[in-house]
């Protein structure tokens, strides 16, 4: 039995968001998140780590088997309601193996199995369900729209075409059909595992589209990062002042930019850092500013040493525009000098990624794609023994096969038969 | 009047299987066939197994049925097909001797106390009140039994085809049975037809063996039983040989002579067994198709060419052979032919193969849309059993496909249906890794022990290997080596500091029993068999894993019963489309349900909640 996970609450911003899980795993997953199990049905606060890395700190509550919404056992995560958190928690989640996001419904479903909804409560059920297949038609036709369905239907003929050349060889070995099919399955996986892989970055962006973009603000100490977020919420949202390293945490602000969801983040000043809070608050200004989807680097010079380097997309601007002359790119939060074209710059760098955006927009169509990709990778592997193991290969391929129903649809054996029948004359 | 609880109509491979099935459990069995002496004949090709098809003949002898003995005694060339790669997907086959195979057959059935060999046609069946009570037969007679099993294959309404002559009947020499099948038509049961073809039969004496390429058997013959280690006939060779341009001229010339082509037939047939005129047509960029020369017996001169059925005129047929390398003054002792029949659709039957609109009779075989003796025969054990149970008051004996590939058929043919005869293959399989021929025993014989189906010998066989399978894995894991251990013995392995038991070393690639005793050595004293079967275990382990969390959930699904009758038409939350397809394919379980197209986890969470609230009515009742 898998233990599932699903985001309770509203996607977005709010003040908390709660994450459930429910399975056998639920409680050991907590315990390795948390480095100790709360004692049940008692909401306790505790941080949550993974690989050494602080995810956030966050109520949990546990509860037994046989007295949970699901009647298993069950955990609840309450985190802060950070859209970052929150993916952030459920991507570390999607990684344990046993654990996966859950279908739409399941929950609700495991509740029933296990006797926990009375009668009026399944009545209510059905509205429910209403409301999600409403959704999923809406979204279904959306998806299978043009574009994407073009795209899907090509993934699906490789697919087919891959998992049969292998079932071929394994279940017409006496027949007429090529001994070693290696080099096309070969073919196949790569250019499905380049297009799969594709499609997920641009479902990156995707939800970026939906959920807002992270803009972090970096530079060395006092270079007038705070200023400048101010001057582009165009309130006093971060405390200034003369005095290196005033900003300690990560201060967010959210913005339409372009008509885009923008939140844009303040952060510690980077140096070598001697006070301890100040340390957290440069580590903190890493993590966050990594993740984000674009950076602004303000510098005084280009000659900054930084401990972290613009990527491809980011911006590098100089500050203090009012006290500069010659025709470098600069802004001023104190006087509003060059605001303009910053917020120009940063719609027409965030326009170009989401221009980019794929079809995918559900984290759940995500989650299938990187389960595909997984198998798909596993294939691959798999091929290195493909002439005396085939059977390994054709399993990885049925996993990546029912990872993406979601998108493509049933593909069963007969599909595969099809394919057989079509390609090659069996029957000695 | 005679009275049983049991009658098996038709002796075929399904027949057999069924009247010894239900025998075997003692239930009062009685077999009644046109011709005692037909029993157990192979009417299409001399072998028995094959990929897929070889899983199920091991999976009928861990439940000790006959047809893995009789192919056993009768087989003159052995062959583990996919012997170079993965045990999952091997496939023990062989050549059988037709007469030997006939005789083992019909002395197996008559070695069974509880069943009665009846020669005679069954004409009707006997139904008072919507109950079936027995079967008339020709001579007016009658036989009583709670539970009729109709295994009557190309019998219904067969008719066969060489060029444009027809002829009435199901094998050649055999009549068909016109009546039972119209009486069963009145049921208002949907079906289909279908077609399938033989090729001519060849005077071994007059085919020119030197200039052919021969096919021995394995060094290491693998046997279907479980209980054998050996052969028990003189082993031969195939022959193999080829078809030409001229042979595809000559089909291609005479095309609208044959049946098919000309338009006599409208059945559906086989395409992973097309005939001559399918392969010259279908596949015209070929220019040669191999041909297998069977001997169909060590004192029977008659070759059977597998892979050119026809249905073309006897005179076109001996033309193009004789296009043929080393058949150039072949003799044909018997023409091909293709037959045409009525099959039922199979969803129209419980997993138990019994009809839903008559209790009390089940169907197996041919008449269900399969083709093949090792199908046939595996349903007709699964219909002897839950026959003999459904007229003794025992619970129906279930077979799911997370357990075997009996299972995989049953659920196929009652919950999908057939387009085409249905053959099994590997790939049908879902669980395959974990589905072997190798552990079909561990699989099913505990099931057959509990039902009462496995016999005293098997059982103990089946017990004492158990035994030994659980010492030796108990054994192999509770020792660890280092890595330098393991190189000692000759098993590479990257130096991780890792301590492995000698059980997961097994996993690895390419480690030989030598290499695990030299870790283990007493190892080396268990039985090759076991020793190979817990190095399948091995090998597959990590994917069995991720399997049986797959099959675990399949399960719970099978599990949860949907109401016969359940309304879905109006229920609040379904949409029109998913309702309708419901109430066409009625399914019997949370499993078939999820199996139909574009059926969505809120839909089925909407169809369990009406299950509960359904019991829980009852419940209160």
């Amino acid at each position: 039995m898998d233990t599932i996970f699903a985001l309770a609450t509203a996607r977005g911003k709010a003040g908390i968001a709660v994450v459930r899980m429910s399975g056998p795993m639920a409680h050991e997953v907590v315990l390795q998140l948390t480095g100790s199990l709360p004692p049940s049905r008692q909401a306790s606060l505790r941080v949550l780590r993974w690989n050494g890395a602080v995810l956030d700190e966050a109520v949990v509550i546990l509860f037994g088997a046989g007295a949970s919404f699901t009647g298993e056992d069950s955990a609840e995560l309450q985190l802060h309601g950070s859209t970052a958190v929150v993916s952030a928690v459920l991507r570390v989640l999607s990684t344990i193996d046993g654990m996966r996001l859950a279908e739409a419904g399941e929950f609700t479903r495991r509740a029933l199995e296990n006797g926990r909804l009375d009668l009026t409560q399944v009545e209510g059920l059905a509205d429910l369900i209403d409301a999600e297949t409403e959704s999923q038609r809406k979204q279904a036709m959306r998806v299978l729209s043009g574009a994407l369905s073009e795209k899907i239907n090509l993934w699906r003929k490789d697919l087919v075409r891959g998992a049969a050349l292998i079932e071929a060889t394994i279940d017409f070995a006496d027949e007429d059909v090529p001994v070693d099919v290696t080099p096309e399955v070969r073919a196949i996986l790569t250019k499905l595992l380049l297009a799969l892989s594709r499609e997920l970055e641009g479902a990156k962006a995707a939800e970026r589209v939906r959920d807002g973009f992270e803009v972090a603000i970096v530079g060395k100490p006092n270079v007038g990062k705070s200023t400048l977020l101010n001057a582009l919420a165009g309130r006093e949202a971060a405390i200034t002042s003369e005095f290196a390293g005033t900003t300690r945490d990560v201060i967010e602000v959210r913005m339409d930019i372009g008509g885009l969801a923008v939140t844009l983040l303040d952060t510690a000043g980077l140096r070598q850092a001697v006070d301890k809070i100040e340390q957290i608050g440069i580590r903190r200004a890493l993590e966050r500013s990594g993740l984000a989807d674009l950076r602004i680097f303000l510098v005084e010079s280009s000659t900054d040493v930084l401990p972290l380097s613009p990527e491809h997309h980011d911006i590098v601007i100089f500050n203090k525009a009012d006290e500069r002359t010659g025709s470098d790119l600069a802004v001023s939060g104190k006087t509003g000098q060059g605001i303009d074209s910053l917020i120009e710059l940063v719609m027409q760098r965030l326009s170009e990624k989401a221009a980019s955006a794929g079809l995918l927009i559900r984290e759940r169509q995500r989650i299938a794609l990187v389960e595909a990709v997984t198998a798909l990778e596993s294939a691959n592997r798999a091929m290195e023994r493909a002439m005396l193991l085939p059977e390994l290969v054709a399993a990885d391929l049925r996993l990546a096969m029912r990872a993406l129903e979601v998108l493509l649809g049933r593909i069963d054996v007969e599909n595969l038969l099809d394919e057989i029948f079509l390609s090659f004359c069996i029957g000695k | 009047m005679k009275h049983f609880d049991v009658i098996v109509v038709g002796g075929g491979h399904a027949g057999a299987e069924a009247a010894a099935a239900s025998a075997r459990v003692g239930a009062k069995t009685c077999l009644i066939t046109m011709r005692r002496a037909g029993i157990g004949v192979m009417s299409c090709n001399p072998a028995i197994g094959g990929l897929g098809k070889g899983h199920l003949v091991r999976e009928i002898d861990a439940l000790d049925g006959i047809m893995a003995v009789a192919a056993d005694r009768a087989g003159i060339q052995f062959r583990l097909l996919n012997r170079r790669k993965g045990p999952a997907v091997q496939g023990p086959r062989a050549q059988a001797d037709r007469r030997v195979y006939r005789d083992a057959v019909q002395s197996l059935l008559s070695a069974e106390r509880h069943l009665t060999i009846i020669e005679g046609e069954v004409s009707a069946l006997i139904v008072i009140n919507g109950v079936v009570k027995g079967v008339a037969l020709g001579d007016q007679s009658e036989v009583h039994a709670r539970c009729v099993i109709l295994t009557t294959g190309t019998f219904l309404n067969g008719v066969m085809h060489i060029g444009d002559q027809r002829n009435i009947g199901g094998r050649v020499g055999d009549r068909a049975s016109i009546r039972l099948a119209d009486q069963l038509l009145s049921l208002g049961l949907s079906q289909g037809r279908l077609k399938t073809g033989t090729p001519p039969r060849l005077d071994g004496r007059t085919i020119n063996w030197d200039v052919l390429e021969r096919q021995p058997g394995d060094d290491l013959p693998v046997m279907f039983s479980f209980l054998h280690t050996k052969p028990f006939l003189r082993q031969v060779s195939c022959g193999i040989t080829h078809t030409n341009e001229r042979t595809h001229a000559v089909v291609r010339e005479n095309l609208a002579h044959s049946a098919m082509y000309g338009g006599h037939i409208e059945g559906i047939g086989p395409r992973y067994c097309p005939s001559i005129e399918d392969k010259v047509v279908r596949f015209s960029e070929k220019n040669s198709h191999q041909i297998f020369l069977e001997p169909e017996g060590l004192d029977d001169h008659t070759v059977y060419p597998n892979g050119i059925s026809t249905s073309l005129p006897a005179d076109v047929q001996e033309s193009y052979v004789r296009t043929i390398a080393g058949l150039e003054n072949v003799k044909i002792t018997q023409p091909g032919y293709a037959i045409e029949y009525d099959y039922f659709d199979p969803r129209e039957l419980k997993s138990t193969l019994e009809l839903k609109a008559m209790p009390g009779v089940f169907l197996a075989g041919q008449i269900n849309g399969t083709t093949g003796y090792e199908e046939a025969a595996a349903q007709g054990l699964v219909a002897g059993l839950n026959a003999a149970a459904a007229s003794t008051g025992k619970p129906p004996a279930a077979f799911s496909r997370t357990e075997s590939y009996i299972g995989v058929m049953v659920d196929d043919l009652t919950s999908r249906g057939v387009t085409e005869p249905y053959r099994m293959f590997t790939s049908r399989a879902e669980y395959r890794l974990t589905l072997r021929a190798d552990n079909a025993d561990q699989r099913l014989s505990p099931m057959g022990i509990a039902t009462g189906c496995v016999g005293s010998v098997r059982r103990n066989a089946f017990e004492e290997k158990s035994i030994q399978l659980q010492s030796a894995t108990s054994m192999l894991s509770a020792t660890s080596f280092s890595t330098r251990d393991l190189l000692a013995v000759g098993i590479s392995v990257s130096a991780d500091g890792v301590r492995r038991s000698a059980l997961e070393v097994m996993a690895f690639p390419d480690v030989t029993v030598a290499q695990i005793s030299a870790l283990a050595p007493s190892f080396a004293a268990y039985d090759g068999a076991l020793q190979r079967q817990i190095g399948c275990d091995a090998l597959y382990v990590q994917y069995a894993e991720r399997q049986n969390r797959e099959a675990a959930a399949l399960r719970k699904e099978e599990a949860a019963l949907i109401p016969e009758g359940l309304v879905f038409i109006g229920m609040p939350g379904l949409s029109a489309e998913l309702s309708d397809k419901l109430s066409r394919v009625q399914p019997r379980n949370l499993a078939e349900a999820a199996r139909i197209e574009g059926m969505t986890p809120a839909a089925l969470t909407l169809i369990l909640a009406h299950i509960r609230k359904d019991r829980r009515k009852v419940a209160a009742l």
